[in-house]
This record gives C-alpha cells, structure tokens and sequence, in this order.
C-alpha cells in the first residue's frame, strides 16, 4: 500500500486500503510494523494514525494512544487497555522490498 | 480433602459466622477435615445487606462465597441437611438424611431465629418474619397484592423491613413498637424522636407504646388490635420483635444454655463440653447475646485461635454501629446513654435539616465516651476512633460535631493521625497500620484492591469511607516521590531529567530513552520529554514529530471530528485592517469558520489536514506567523488598548504587550502560559488571571505572577511593584526559565507555586535577590531560546519533505478523510457532534 519512507519511524500514517482506513505504525525501535483500523472507537474519530505509539508493562505491550482522549490501545491485539469495552481491530502487515503490504482481516 | 488422621471439625450452621470461622480457619492451617452442615438450601450469604435484595441484588450477589469456594478448599458441605442429634459420649452427630459424623471439635454456629410473640392470630396468612432469603421471596410475593402493611418492632431489624416494604411498593407501611420510641438498645429518646420525624417525612407511619393484644381476620391478617384498644388495618405484618438463639440441639445434647436462650459460652468460646464450641448469635457470653457479625467474626477468631492452640479470648464486644436507614444516616457508638454525673454531653440539634449528634466525654474533658449521631453520621469512624484508641480530644470538643469554624478545615489529616494499632474495619480486624502498609508495600491505591488484599471494608462496609481516607493519606505522604515519576519508562522527575538531558547533551527522545528509560516510551513521556528538548534547545519542533501529541505534531489545534484550527499570532491582540481582510479572504477560500478567541486573535476552524500547509503559505505571504495555540508554550499577552487611545491609560500597554509576546514567542514551557498588560488599575486586560500579568502604575508597572482562570482559578501575585520595563523584563526572564526547568509536565504556574515550599517569598527571593545564584544561568538560557525562535510553519511552508507530512492518506495525498462531515450553524460551518 505504501513504502517504508512514507510512515515516520516511531510514529504512524494512515492509507486507504480497498476502501478502509488502515493506521500503519512503523514500530522503528523494535524494527516492527503493525496495522490497526484508524477509526478510534471512542467517539468515532478517524484518528488512530496521528496517535503517538509506544509500550506498556513489563512484557513491553505494543500500544497506540488516541490522540482525543488518550485511550490506549494493544498493537498486538486490538484490545483497549484503559479497560474500556471498545476493541479495534488489528491487520495482518508485511514489509518486503522496502514495500509496505497490508492483508485481511 | 486433608489426609487422613487429621482432626476432624465439624460446623453446624452455614451462616455469615459459620462461613467465616472456615474462612479464618483455613487462612491460618490445612490439618483439620472441615465438614459443613446446613439447613438453607444455599451456602452463606450476606444477611446484613439482606435488603438489597429488594433493592436489585440476586441471592447470587449475596453469597459469600460460591459453592466452588468450599470445595476447592476441601470442605465437605452438606446443604439442606439439619443436624438433628449431637452424640456427646460417641463424639457424632447425626443429620436429617440419617448421616451420621464423627468429630473432634465441633463448631454451634447456628445463629438464631426470628422471636416471634405469642399473639392471638400470629398463624394467619400474611404475618411473616424477615430473617432470610426464603422469607423475603414469601414478603415480596405477598406484598405484590398489599396495599398497607406493619412492621412490629422498631429495632434496628425491623426499620431495615419497613424500608423493604417501601421499596416494595407498598403503599401505607406502618413500624408498631412496644417501648415509647424507637431503636431504644441504641440511641437516646432525642435522637429517636428526630429519627422518627425524619422517617415519618419519608412516608412512614410511627405507632410507639403500643402492646400488640391480637392479629385479627378471616383466615388472613386484616387487622391489628393493641392493649389501649386502637385497631390498625393492614394486609400484611412482618414481625421483626428481636432474635431467639437457636440452642435446641445444645439443649437436646444437655450443654448449659441460658434462663433466656443461648448456649452459654466462656471467654475461649467454649461451651460446657470442652470439645464443643459455639460462636456468633446462639452463643451466650457473660449473659449477652451479641446481634450483630462484628463480634460473630471475632468469636470466630477465637475459636480458630483455641484449635491451634493460641491464646485469644472474647472479652465482650463494642456495639457501636453505623447504618443507614431508609435513607437516614444512624449512629450509635461507645456509651450512647452515659449521662450525669459520669459525663458530660454536647448536643447539637438542626431540626430543620433532621440532623442530631450528641457526644458523652468524660467529667475532666478528655476522653470521649460514646454518642449518638442521627442525619448526618459522617464523623461515625473518627469519633469511634477517638472513643476506642482514648485519644485526647482537642480544647474544643465540640468540633468533633460541628466541624472546625472559623479558618481551614483540617480535612484528612484525622484519620492519619490514629495510632497505627487503631482497628478500622472492626469486622474483619484490620488495622490502620495494616491499610497503610497494604498502600505502601503492596501498591494498593483503591478500595476495591483493599477489599482483596485484607478484606477490609467487606463486612458491615460502614469503615469504607475510612479506608479510603486512608488510602489517599497514605499516599499523600508518598506524593511528593509518586507523582514526580514521569511514567513507567522514566524513573526520574522532569527537573531530573532535564538536568541529565542537558549535562550529557542529548538531544532526541530515542537517545534520552536508551540512555535513562526503559520500554519503548508511551503518550506521557513522549511528549515531556519533547518539552525538555524543546526548552533546552528550542530546535524546530518538526523535527521532534512523532513523539509530540497531535496538535505539536500538525502545528495546529485537532478540532472534533479530526479537523484542524488555524491561529497566526497577532501580538498584544493588534491586527491591521489589511491583515483583517486577508484572514477574511483565506478563510472564505478554505471554508474556515471563525472566531475571536479568549486571547484577542482570530481563529480558523475546520480546516483539513492536507490543506494546512497551503493555507499557511497564503498567510505568510500575508506577513503572518505562527501563533502557537497548539503548543505548550506562550499563547498571547492579552492588552487593553493603553495610554495611546484611553483616557485612563498610565503607559502604553499594547505597545509593552507586544514586546512581551514577541520576545517570548514559541517558548516550549510544561503547560501553556497566557498573559496581560492592562494600562491602568482597571485591569482591562485581566493580567491577574495569567501566567504572568503587568499593570502600569504612576511610577512603573507591577509585575503579577502564577495567577490561573480555567478550572480553578487563582489570582496572580505581586512578585515586583514599580518597577521599570528592563527590570521587569530580567525579572520574567528568570521567571520563566525558573519555571521551565522546575515543573512537573504539564503543571501550570498557579499550581507550580501552590506546590512550591516557601512559597511566594522563597519565589521572590529565587528572582528578585538570585538566592539561590543561579540567576545569570537562568538569563543566559532564556537569551539561547529567544535567539533560537523560528516560525515553525514558515519551516514547513519551505521544506517539502516536511509539506509531504500533511496529508491523512499516505497512498492517495490528494485525498481528504472522506468521514469528515460539518454541519452549519449561524450561516458558518461547524463540525458534527460526537
């Protein structure tokens, strides 16, 4: 969908894949990638993208923060972890070729 | 199950008591075989929150602990099976369903029944007791059909009825009592009275002194008839006129059981066979029948103490209690009735508002004794305290009732003033040291997390507000140390790790994390660390992106529904009419709606993320700048319009205001910092509601610090008073880097000195007297970051690489987010609601 130079190393950009919203998040300090729906279910902002990344605990969990209202989320698993029901839904991501490709659900 | 050859303990009874003495038992040592016996159908549940079984909770939520519970710790239960027979001399007893149990010790936890009076009629349909599970299905059942109803007993048992027969719907409920008032075992007949007039405004009707002589209808109750001749209808009546101890088996069995009930009990709990104990309400101790599960627990402890052999013993047991009662706070604790000449008594009565407390302290006013408190029982924990530690009372005991007047109330520092032996949660025994320590030790910071870790809180629940004084006391005193972590992956503070960023010369968030963190960072370090940098280098905040929230990372403030706000700085609030007409252009181009803000300039909303840097290149061209609405640092220095127009005006306020704005511009600081400049004491431009403020005076201008609107608001304070514009300018210079490298994130200036010891005077004595020599340090810094201001949107206007960062689709720039809807408002856009 993309290449490695347009996401920010350590940070996130959002592209549209078959019609969905796709946040792509270049995990550079850990060399991974992920990919999560850009729609924070909060309050239904397209806005996941723009959100700043990081890591919680002591199993160093892979996390988003929404940038509204601070809710965080797993990278690994969707999951919300500020113990909110609200879940996102993550994608399958590869890199080859300097290539970012993202697969279904 | 425990293997063979341990001693068996048998418990007969399966109430709160019983439960908990398997609890206790359990807690302590695994070489006893515990069989359970009883009677109910269902394991033990919570009899003192029985009402709330009317109130939404299901007999599930009441249990104590689930089935699971017993059988995971190998306790062989038998439900719904009553002990019929203990054999003493073969050391077995004998159940219902023809079991028959060996034992080496055996527990009577079997509680009590309700005491129901010999009165004519008391077998007809719809008189009911309220005393379990069972017999609150059977009240709920017939009450759906009554429309009035009574309650005979005004105890503390029966009132928890009445309100169940309000809860219930029913429509004229009626409390019948024999004595001449109400909970006469507890409070005193003022505090009575005032209970009743309180209940009795909630709809409930009082009958005292009245002697119930028969229960009158045909076949079903539909009257009653008192001794002083009064008849009261009713469809139905729940006796709650006390409790019976359950002592048939021990009687049967030939143990010593008292004249009025009770099997009768030493201090170890004991009873006239020394291989049989009996604990909680059937247990008769100096001649005292105990009602309620505080001391049911204690006896419990006792017994478990005695099988291994400790030392504990019973030695009667503090009545005090808490409870609220159809919405009306009731207290009684240590002596409630203890009158001349062995005390004296403070009454306070608010008839108005049905609050009554009276305290009982000794002849000499020392020691509190005991009271009562009715409507309002929020001092309950601490006065119970001061009765049970003998704490001292203060000259003025009767602010232990009234509250401190006059001055500061001394909010939470009570509770930490206990002695740490203080019991808190008298059921479950737990101590103030032992809450605190649980806080310290085991990082408990909630109530719900308390309950876990030593169950403190869940039994009658009245010490909970206690609790959680505690827990927010004992981490209090922790504060300072807490909360000047940054988060989990910097153990420093900010004024730490500024100084460490700043020795060793680093300068980006991934070197500072490798160097002094752990993890890979998260939403709050990010960012304070970006303002570290920012505030030791003021390099172009671009560069710093990712780890700046979004505002920072777009230069613009994110608006609901993902738009942006576009602000140029317009310093001292003065634009020119060719920059008011260009603003009115680009905004119309670009769909913008706008508005005056707060901070006399001009702000454009709604714009999309990909049109930012366009939209800024016209304003550019303009001759505008950045305004920095989205970044933590200076807003605007606000002005009135000063000696140049106003015939008031001392000096030029704008022009000074705009020197002040310029030269601070762009600052990175832990939390925004707004200003003013007003021209004479009228103050128009509100300078002692900012960060910092300046107010001309005949002589100079006064300088204000640290004052705050918003939330809280604070006025500011005169830090220096006639003093010329250089001065003052030297005097913000240090200021402000004081405050930059002194912070804690996003702590504003009003909070900063609130938290800072010393206060004003140490702050004045930092900036006007250089106590602390680092005055030319702070001047030095402050000039680095002046001289290295930049616009940081005329950086990106000029950098396409930067330019390529605006957009919301990486594969499709030209795109915008196609979810982004406005609707309109007054002939303007506005963005959609959420």
């Amino acid at each position: 969908v993309c290449t490695i130079a347009d996401v920010p190393a350590d940070g996130g950009a959002c592209a549209l894949v078959e019609g969905e919203q796709v946040a792509i998040f270049n995990f550079a300090r850990r060399g991974e990638w992920y990919a999560t729906q850009n729609l924070c279910p909060h309050k239904q902002q397209m806005i996941l993208a723009r959100g700043m990344i990081g890591s919680t605990g002591a199993a160093c969990e892979p996390k988003v923060a929404c940038p509204y209202h601070k809710r965080t989320f797993s990278l690994l698993t969707g999951e919300c972890l500020n113990g909110d029901e609200c879940s996102i839904q993550t994608y399958p991501i590869k890199v080859e070729n300097e290539v970012v490709y993202i697969g279904r659900a | 199950m425990a293997p063979q050859g341990n001693p068996t303990v048998v418990v007969i009874g399966n109430g709160m008591v019983g439960y908990k003495f398997c609890e206790k038992l359990l807690a302590k040592s695994t070489a006893f075989n515990l069989v359970v016996f009883g009677e109910e159908p269902r394991v033990a549940y919570d009899r003192v929150h029985l009402s709330e079984y009317f109130g939404g909770k299901t007999a599930d939520d009441l249990l104590m602990a689930p089935t699971q519970w017993y059988h995971d710790n190998g306790i062989v239960l038998h439900l719904g099976d009553a002990v019929q027979e203990i054999d003493r001399a073969s050391q077995t007893v004998h159940a219902r369903s023809g079991l028959v149990q060996p034992y080496d010790y055996l527990i009577l936890a079997t509680g009590s029944s309700a005491f129901v009076p010999d009165i004519p009629g008391v077998e007809k349909k719809g008189v009911m007791v309220y005393r379990t599970i069972e017999d609150l299905d059977e009240i709920k059942a017939y009450a759906a059909t009554a429309r009035s109803g009574a309650v005979l007993g005004g105890g503390l048992l029966g009132l928890e009825a009445a309100k169940a027969l309000l809860d219930l719907g029913v429509e004229d409920a009626h409390v019948v009592e024999f004595a001449p008032r109400l909970m006469p075992r507890q409070i005193d007949a003022a505090g009575s009275a005032m209970l009743q007039s309180k209940l009795e405004a909630l709809g409930l009707k009082i009958h005292l002194s009245k002697a119930t002589s028969g229960i009158v209808g045909d076949g079903k109750i539909e009257s009653l008839h008192f001794g002083d001749g009064s008849v009261l209808e009713v469809d139905m009546l729940v006796i709650s006129a006390g409790i019976r101890p359950r002592d048939e088996l021990a009687k049967l069995a030939g143990l010593e059981v008292g004249m009025r009930g009770g099997i009768v009990v030493n201090d170890e709990m004991q009873t006239s066979d020394s291989r049989i104990f009996a604990i909680g309400e059937c247990a008769l101790h100096s001649g005292m029948i105990y009602g309620l599960v505080a001391p049911g627990y204690d006896m419990a402890e006792v017994v478990v103490s005695q099988l291994l052999r400790g030392a504990r013993a019973f030695t009667g047991y503090d009545m005090s209690s808490k409870l609220k009662l159809i919405g009306v706070d009731v207290a009684s604790f240590g002596d409630p009735f203890i009158a001349e000449p062995h005390s004296r008594s403070i009454v306070f009565e608010d008839a108005h508002n049905g609050v009554y407390k009276r305290i009982n302290i000794s002849p000499d006013g020392k020691y509190l004794l005991g009271g009562v408190l009715i409507g309002d029982a929020e001092a309950y924990n601490m006065l119970l305290q001061t009765v049970n530690n003998k704490l001292v009372l203060p000259p003025h005991p009767e602010d232990l009732i009234l509250g401190a007047r006059g001055g500061e109330v001394d909010s939470g520092a009570g509770v930490m003033s206990l002695p740490d032996e203080a019991l808190v949660c008298s059921c479950e025994a737990v101590t103030k040291g032992m809450i605190c320590d649980a806080v310290t030790e085991q990082g408990i910071t909630t109530v719900d997390a308390m309950k876990k870790c030593n169950k403190a809180g869940t039994g009658c629940g009245g010490c909970v507000p206690m609790v959680k004084d505690l827990i927010n006391g004992t981490l209090t005193a922790q504060g300072a140390y807490i909360k000047n972590v940054l988060c989990e992956h910097f153990d420093y503070s900010r004024q730490e790790l500024i100084d460490l960023l700043h020795i060793n010369d680093i300068r980006s968030y991934g070197a500072a994390l490798d160097r002094f963190g752990a993890g890979d960072g998260c939403e709050v370090c990010k960012p304070a660390v970006a303002s570290i940098l920012s505030g030791l280098w003021n390099e172009l905040i671009v560069k710093q992106n990712v780890i700046q929230d979004t505002n920072d990372r777009y230069l613009a403030n994110i608006q609901k529904g993902g738009s942006y706000s576009v602000m140029p700085r317009m310093a001292g609030g003065e634009v020119s009419p060719q920059q008011l007409m260009a603003i009115g252009r680009i905004a119309e181009k670009y769909n913008l709606y706008t508005k005056i803000t707060g901070g006399q300039r001009i702000d454009m909303f709604g714009a999309h993320v990909s049109d930012l840097p366009d939209i800024w290149e016209e304003l550019i061209n303009e001759g505008f700048e950045s305004g920095h609405a989205y970044g933590k640092s200076l807003r605007t220095v606000k002005s009135c319009v000063g000696s140049t127009w106003c015939r008031f005006g001392l000096h030029d306020s704008v022009s000074f205001a705009i020197e002040l704005e310029n030269r601070y511009k762009g600052i990175r600081s832990p939390h925004k910092m707004k200003s003013g400049v007003s021209g004479c004491v009228r103050e128009c431009a509100e300078a002692q509601a900012k960060d910092f403020g300046v107010i001309a005076t005949e002589k100079g201008w006064n300088l204000y610090v640290c004052g705050n609107g918003g939330a809280k608001p604070q006025h500011a304070q005169l830090l220096a008073a006639d003093i010329d514009k250089e001065t003052l300018i030297k005097y913000l210079d240090r200021f402000i880097m004081f405050y930059i490298k002194t912070a804690d994130p996003l702590m504003r200036t009003a909070t900063w000195l609130n938290k800072m010891d010393g206060g004003l005077a140490y702050l004045k004595n930092v900036i006007i007297n250089d106590s602390l020599g680092i005055c030319v340090d702070l001047e030095a810094e402050i000039e680095l970051l002046i001289k290295n201001y930049h616009c940081e949107w005329k950086e990106v206007v000029e950098n396409p690489e930067l330019r390529k960062q605006f957009t919301h689709f990486v594969n499709a720039p030209k795109a915008k987010d196609p979810t982004m809807e406005f609707a309109e408002m007054r002939g303007q856009k506005m963005s959609k609601a959420w």
